[in-house]
């Protein structure tokens, strides 16, 4: 496992302007950006998914390169092969648990049909112990069990590593707890890499091997104050 | 039924049926494009693509007869091939069309507006190309709304009147609608056809509305707005 990630983007709304320029490798299999909101973490997590390009950068992770200005290579997101946990969880409203499940094993125009994703996402729904909700809707379920369907949906693509944009923040407290040591043992026992983005010290020490803080649109290593 | 009534009828429905298709496809095509794109000019279009709303119907007859007629700019390109729109049901079909069109246009760009990007980042992420984003995220969260304007389109073009008397005329049988009948009858006289005519209309859109009320079901779409 190794990321290798620089990325500058200058944004601009109204006469506010943000200058983001991170810049971290690693090799640990758990690496956490932590920093306060508005720090940037978001931002460079969107560029590293494809959802936002960088004005300049590389983003290399597992050798393959993402994204490289100098050499013209931005993959689309849709081809970067990395699972993203949205920090509301972006479940389809509109589809049941089972869908959203077995969504991204569908490359055409059409969603997967409420009995066939059943079939298709049985063995997640199994290891998440979602059975009992397949069939419900999102809005019907409760917030432990929207993050393991998000979580579900995510990884059963096989993706080259786990983004966590505030996985817990829209948890409550007592929940945050549980749903941690279930990410950690998660994370575990599939051996997939992680990059999560924080603001909460206890989710840097109950899931991170490596920390960068993020400020002002900086990086730097472990407890290091960047540009103070 | 008599011919008098059932003549006109089958033509309004016809005429309003194909007016529909036309302004649903347009609209909402016109509505994602300018939801999504921004350029300059934008403004510009959507006011003038919302003018039918606010013009009045004998003032778009004339327009489009000076652009579909047998002197007019289309008209005549037309003519060379044969295809006279003037004085012709599929003329009627146009004017209902382009009167219609704006009410599918409004709802659809207000149904896209609200349509959560971050669903389609997700579906993005997990594999999805932007045709597939647009059928199975997007188009199936904007439907509730585009159904809601091309339901009042078929009420508006059933109802069209002035644009399709310019265009269209009234010629009994070809491109009498019942709207321009009732004028007719009342004109001449005729209460008694007229009175049909107007019970006739009334029983439709009633018919129209409860049909409508059971393909959309309100609350079936309020799953849409959960989940968020």
């Amino acid at each position: 496992m190794s990321v290798d990630i620089q990325v500058r983007k200058t944004m601009v709304s109204g006469d506010r302007r943000f200058d983001l320029d991170v810049q971290f490798s690693s090799s640990a299999k758990r690496i956490a950006l932590f920093g306060p909101s508005g720090a940037g973490k978001s931002l460079t997590l969107r560029a590293v998914a494809g959802l936002l390009r960088p004005d300049a950068g590389r983003i290399e992770i597992n050798g393959r390169v993402l994204f490289d200005s100098q050499a013209g290579i931005c993959l689309p997101a849709r081809s970067r092969r990395v699972a993203y946990l949205f920090q509301d969880y972006a479940l389809f409203p509109h589809l049941t648990v089972a869908q959203n499940i077995a969504f991204g094993l569908r490359r055409g125009w059409l969603n997967p049909r409420r009995r066939e994703a059943t079939r298709e996402a049985q063995r997640w729904v199994d290891a998440f112990e979602l059975g009992a909700i397949v069939g419900s809707y999102p809005n019907e379920i409760s917030g432990g069990q929207k993050q393991r369907v998000a979580l579900a949906r995510a990884l059963m693509l096989q993706p080259d590593i786990l983004l966590l944009d505030e996985p817990f923040s829209a948890l409550d407290s007592q929940l945050r707890g549980k749903m941690r040591q279930e990410l950690d043992a998660l994370q575990r026992q599939l051996d997939v890499p992680m990059l999560l983005i924080t603001h909460d010290p206890a989710d840097v020490e109950a899931l991170a091997d490596e920390v960068f803080q993020v400020r002002e649109g900086r990086v730097g290593r472990g407890d290091e104050r960047v540009g103070l | 039924m008599s011919d008098p009534v059932w003549v006109p009828l089958l033509l309004s429905l016809k005429v309003a049926g194909w007016a529909t298709l036309l302004a649903a496809i347009a609209g909402t095509a016109a509505a994602y494009g300018l939801s999504r794109w921004r350029w300059p000019g934008r403004d510009l279009l959507d006011a003038i693509l919302t003018l039918p709303l606010v013009l009045p119907p004998t003032v778009l007859g004339y327009y489009l007869l000076v652009l579909l007629g047998r002197r007019g700019i289309i008209g005549e390109t037309l003519a060379g091939w044969g295809i006279e729109l003037v004085f012709t049901w599929q003329g009627a079909v146009i004017a209902a069309s382009v009167v219609a069109f704006p009410l599918v246009f409004k709802s659809a760009r207000a149904a896209f507006e609200n349509v959560d990007g971050q669903l389609e980042n997700a579906a993005r992420v997990l594999g999805v190309g932007e045709a597939g984003v647009f059928f199975r995220v997007t188009l199936p969260l904007a439907a509730r709304g585009i159904a809601a304007g091309v339901l009042l389109a078929f009420a508006r073009a059933l109802g069209e009147f002035g644009a399709t008397l310019m265009i269209a005329g009234n010629l009994p049988g070809r491109t009498q609608t019942l709207s321009v009948a009732i004028y007719e009858a009342v004109q001449a006289g005729d209460d008694a056809t007229a009175n049909m005519l107007v019970l006739v209309t009334s029983v439709t859109c009633v018919v129209v509305l409860l049909a409508a009320g059971k393909l959309v079901p309100i609350g079936a779409g309020q799953r849409n707005g959960g989940g968020r």
